[in-house]
């Protein structure tokens, strides 16, 4: 019982705003870096060659290869480190460790793309963004509705294809 | 002597904090003590507050047992401990009260005790941390002995508190200086950074560090 009471808590601060990358996607992780009293992002942008854990130690490992050299990342997934992430390409892989990739270098190392559109692959918070920016919008297709955060669907109603612009401002993530 | 807490351990987690770094946790489930009963100097020879935490069902209660918590006013608990007070500070509280782990505060550094995970009879090597013999160079059958235990005719007997295999674990051990990473008053929960003796649902207590006192 104790088992579920902790499950229950590491599932309740899980993150909700990452979308969900695979290995073999490309990927822009932005990080957050700490100078001192700085703090600025950094993006590492390289190809996702695996995911592993689960609950709270989940991690996630990024290779690119920076001036011929190969390099690699482990982030934690449930770290504020990890500011956000981008897919940029999904790869059409068959493994979900993708260490071959080590061995190869140049245009061996690239990965097939299935697919071509990306932007369907958000994250749980943009995907409920989406539904709310759509769920008023079709009523108001039915009937005049005056409510108070009309401004929002309006917007959405305007625009043929409502979803990907009213997510845009939910979380600045967005790809058309 | 500061008033202790029953808790019960939960298990292991870990929390991120807001500059991305990672802290290990053990959580514990510190659902408000009932004060049972007071002992004082008068009646008992000492000060002590009573404490109960946990539920059980009435019906597996002895009568005399059953009476006494009738007597206080609180159903059946778990788990009965005293936590000794200074005579001043048990003024504070009263019989039936509840104690709830908003005693404690985040960043305040704590004493944890609890039984320690039995281990049954253990060699040497994980009970004393002993050295384990190499595995090669002709060894045979003796990796993880301890080795001598004496000289000869002189003293003729194995000293007092030789080393030895036995009984490990399952033991009282106080783990101190654990620092409160987050109190969660509404669940009655306690985040604490690091270890804490004994398996998941067992007893512990905890008290503000002493070396903070």
């Amino acid at each position: 019982m104790n088992r579920n009471q902790l499950e229950a808590l590491e599932r309740e601060s899980r993150r909700k705003d990452l979308p969900p990358f695979r290995p073999g996607d490309t990927l822009r992780v932005h990080v957050k870096i700490r100078e001192g009293e700085k703090e600025r992002i950094q993006v590492f942008e390289g190809v996702c060659i695996r995911r592993r854990g689960g609950g709270p130690s989940a991690s996630f490992t990024v290779r690119k290869v920076s001036y011929g050299v190969g390099v690699e990342r482990v982030f934690p997934v449930e770290s504020r480190v990890v500011e956000k992430i981008e897919i940029k390409s999904r790869g059409h892989v068959r493994r979900a460790r993708l260490y071959y990739l080590r061995e190869l270098r140049g245009k061996a190392a690239r990965l097939r793309s299935k697919l071509r559109d990306v932007s369907s692959l958000v994250s749980e918070q943009e995907e409920e963004a989406r539904a709310i920016a759509e769920a008023p919008a079709a009523t108001k297709a039915g009937a005049a509705v005056e409510e108070p955060e009309a401004a929002a669907p309006a917007e959405a109603a305007a625009a043929p294809e409502p979803a990907p612009d009213a997510a845009e401002d939910a979380s600045g993530e967005s790809k058309s | 002597m500061a008033i202790e807490l029953l808790c019960r351990k939960l298990g292991m987690t870990r929390v991120f904090e807001d500059d991305g770094s990672c802290v290990p946790v053990t959580v514990l489930d510190a659902s408000p003590n009932s004060v049972i009963q007071k002992k004082t100097v008068e009646t008992d020879g000492y000060s002590a507050l009573q404490l109960g935490a946990g539920e059980r069902r009435a019906d597996v209660l002895t009568r005399p047992a059953r009476g006494h918590y009738e007597k206080a006013g609180v159903a059946p608990k778990r788990w009965l401990a005293e936590s000794r007070v200074e005579a001043g500070e048990a003024e504070g509280f009263e019989v039936g009260q509840e104690i709830s782990c908003g005693i404690f505060e985040a960043g305040q550094k704590v004493d944890v005790v609890g039984t320690s995970k039995g281990r049954g009879t253990a060699g040497v090597v994980k009970r004393h941390n002993f050295a384990v013999h190499t595995e090669g160079h002709g060894t045979h059958e003796y990796f993880r002995h301890g080795g001598a235990i004496g000289a000869g005719a002189y003293p003729g007997r194995v000293i007092k508190g030789m080393k030895m295999p036995g009984r490990m674990g399952n033991q009282r051990v106080t783990t101190r200086n654990l620092k409160v990473v987050r109190v969660d008053s509404e669940r009655h929960l306690l985040f604490l950074q690091g270890s804490v003796p004994g398996h998941p649902n067992a007893l512990v207590r905890v008290r503000a560090a002493a070396a903070s006192r």
